[in-house]
């Protein structure tokens, strides 16, 4: 399909879209095939049951990839799981997948952890691929050059029985972040950054390319950052063009393609990327050196300002209420009770090193239980070789097994009544952590690390050394 | 093929507020099951412990059928046990300001559409479900207008959710099946399945 001489400057997306397009269907949606669906616990028992009813069986079982993660208890994943949903929800995957031949990492295999942290891992995530999973936190894979969907159930069970989704073709928003970042800030505040101005609803009909200065020299990790939190500001899709940040990254990895096979694949990769020339709906362009520590204040994740920043707003937006902040207040200061860091936006090694930095030789202030996380069983071995665990556990941080944990109540991690926990998570939404009057900051992984320590919010650059800071 | 849907009436369930997230609609512990059976049960459930006035608590609007909600609506996790627990409780359309992407295609797969309105037509059309919670709604899928009493407004499905309803084609995995040769003549030129 792009072989053909003579073609139209595109972006990334198109040419992703284009090559998956199977035809139009009746309805006018485009029939999109795809090309890696992962697949979890949550999302999935009733798609099968589905398939089962109509009698379907799975179209493409080796482009299926299951794990386990947001049910998985951090604590001891010896089975059966003490909770009894949990398990039943665990044995259903593995029915599930023994039933239609599909590989999966359970809760005991050494390559399981959260779904969007195991796909880079494993290079099982490639550029120009279409990825598709029951999550809306599928925009991750877009860091590696791939147009990730999160989907509903019942796309599950579309993408089982044939490869394909039925859907409308996005528009695209080129969002260029050009400059050096200041220390003490990261990803995390760049992307927070980015949905505080665009908003939560920003992104609806749109795909995000992320691309400038910044975002180039952003490794994969910082750039998977970013993608995660697309849907945040209401994009499904969010990506950066491949290049030999990608390439090195896929290099060597399980399900990368290997040997000459890899040239040609890179050869295909470059090929995919938006052409310099291509036209795009929508620009909108960031100073990175503008962006300060950023922490959200409210109740959805364009809520947010700048650590030591008054916040802004009007006191009958119910947010004010139920956080217990008044407008004009500042987040620096708050006190609180549990600090978690994890989650498929910031549980992967390169967070877990910066947060050693911050923590070594501090202790977590006596009030505040802290948790780290890692994202997958390969980011637990690595720390443990590099010996972050006890750095962390030194400090009195827990240091916890794969999953999702805290990031969303759906296993033992929750919050306990009005409790505040500075997060390195997704999403600061009301009960979001597993307590309906739980209290959520989000902000880097260094900044939780420096409120663990401090018992409070506080700018982490404050406790960088002055080398760093 | 599913049956068409051309228009939804009923009475309105008005629930204020940008930004409701599927999070509040279907708190995370009600996912740790197999089965959508009995979402119905827990729709909004600690907004509505929270909040003895929340729109869901009250009895007036009790047996509604189309839900009329501000900005945002849907957005975050792509949870379909949110539309779920919506349609099991009866609501088989929603109008709205705006609606998340993810949101309004796992309503959509359901047979529920969303359109999308202005604020003005939406908060006129709240405040007079607020005064005569009896009056009787109706959404035509068609023309995309929506009537109530004396309120009538011109309302946006995207055009092919529309089309997908009025030919009862909104449950796409049938089509997804036809011509299935087209999918493998795809794959089969996709370089990283053939192995570059």
């Amino acid at each position: 399909m792009y072989s053909s001489g003579r073609r139209m400057a595109n972006t990334l997306f198109q040419k992703v879209w284009n090559a998956h397009a199977v035809r139009t269907l009746p309805s006018g949606q485009t029939q999109l095939f795809v090309g890696l669906h992962l697949i979890h616990e949550v999302t999935t028992p009733q798609a099968f049951d589905m398939l089962r009813q109509n009698g379907w069986r799975v179209a493409f079982p080796g482009r299926t990839f299951g794990t386990v993660d947001h049910i998985v208890p951090t604590r001891s994943r010896t089975r059966p799981f003490l909770d009894v949903m949990a398990e039943e929800m665990s044995a259903s995957l593995e029915r599930n997948c023994r039933e239609f031949g599909i590989n999966l990492w359970t809760a005991e295999e050494e390559d399981q952890g959260i779904v969007h942290v195991i796909g880079p891992e494993l290079g099982l995530t490639q550029p120009g691929m279409t990825i598709a999973c029951g999550d809306s936190h599928t925009s991750t894979h877009g860091a590696l050059g791939a147009v990730a969907f999160g989907i509903g159930t019942s796309q599950v069970r579309d993408v089982l029985a044939s490869q394909c989704l039925s859907l409308d073709p996005l528009k695209v928003r080129r969002i260029d972040v050009a400059g050096q970042l200041k220390p003490g800030v990261y990803a995390k505040d760049v992307i927070l950054t980015i949905i505080r101005r665009l908003g939560v609803q920003g992104g609806v009909g749109f795909a995000y390319e992320y691309g400038g200065s910044t975002i180039d020299g952003m490794t994969i990790d910082e750039r998977m950052t970013v993608c995660n939190m697309s849907i945040e500001g209401g994009a499904r899709v969010g990506y950066v063009n491949p290049d030999e940040t990608t390439f090195r990254f896929l290099r060597g990895r399980r399900f990368a393609p290997q040997g000459e096979a890899f040239d040609r694949a890179v050869a295909w990769w470059r090929e995919i990327a938006s052409d310099g020339n291509a036209s795009y709906d929508d620009r909108v362009a960031f100073d990175a050196s503008a962006i300060e520590p950023t922490v959200t204040w409210g109740i959805n994740p364009g809520q947010s300002v700048g650590v030591t920043e008054p916040i802004a707003g009007d006191t009958r937006d119910e947010a004010f209420a139920f956080m217990g902040f008044a407008p004009g207040a500042r987040v620096a200061g708050t006190k609180i009770d549990v600090a978690f860091i994890g989650s498929c936006t910031n549980g992967r090694l390169s967070d877990l090193e910066v947060a050693a930095a911050i923590v070594r030789g501090h202790k977590v202030a006596p009030h505040v239980q802290a948790l780290i996380v890692p994202g997958s069983q390969a980011v637990r071995r690595a720390a443990e070789a590099r010996g972050l665990h006890e750095v962390f556990i030194e400090a009195g941080f827990e240091w916890r097994g794969p999953g999702c944990s805290m990031c969303l109540g759906m296993n033992p991690d929750r919050l306990q009544g009005r409790q505040v926990c500075a997060s390195s998570s997704n999403r600061n939404f009301k009960g979001r952590q597993g307590s309906p009057t739980g209290r959520t900051l989000l902000m880097s992984p260094a900044m939780v690390a420096a409120a663990a320590i401090a018992g409070e919010v506080v700018d982490v650059r404050t406790m960088m050394e002055p080398a760093h800071a | 093929m599913s049956a068409d849907i051309r228009r939804i009436s009923g009475r309105g369930l008005p629930l204020r507020g940008d930004d409701i997230d599927t999070d509040r609609i279907m708190p995370a512990r009600f996912l740790v099951s197999v089965s959508f059976e009995g979402l119905e049960r827990n729709v909004f459930i600690d907004e509505r412990a929270a909040n003895p006035a929340h729109a869901f608590n009250d009895a007036r609007y009790r047996g509604a059928a189309i839900l009329v909600v501000n900005a945002n609506f849907g957005c975050g996790s792509s949870r379909e046990h949110a539309p779920q627990g919506l349609s099991r409780s009866g609501i088989r359309a929603i109008v709205g300001e705006s609606f998340s992407e993810i949101f309004q295609g796992n309503a959509a797969i359901l047979g529920m559409p969303c359109f999308a309105a202005a604020h003005g037509d939406v908060e006129r059309l709240q405040t007079l479900i607020e005064q005569s919670p009896d009056t009787l709604v109706s959404a035509d899928v068609d023309a995309g207008v929506v009537t109530a009493g004396a309120v009538t407004f011109k309302t946006s499905l995207p055009p092919a959710l529309r089309d997908a309803f009025l030919t009862g084609q909104w449950n796409p995995t049938a089509m997804l099946l036809d011509h299935f040769e087209k999918v493998h003549a795809v794959a089969t030129r996709l370089p990283y399945i053939s192995g570059f």
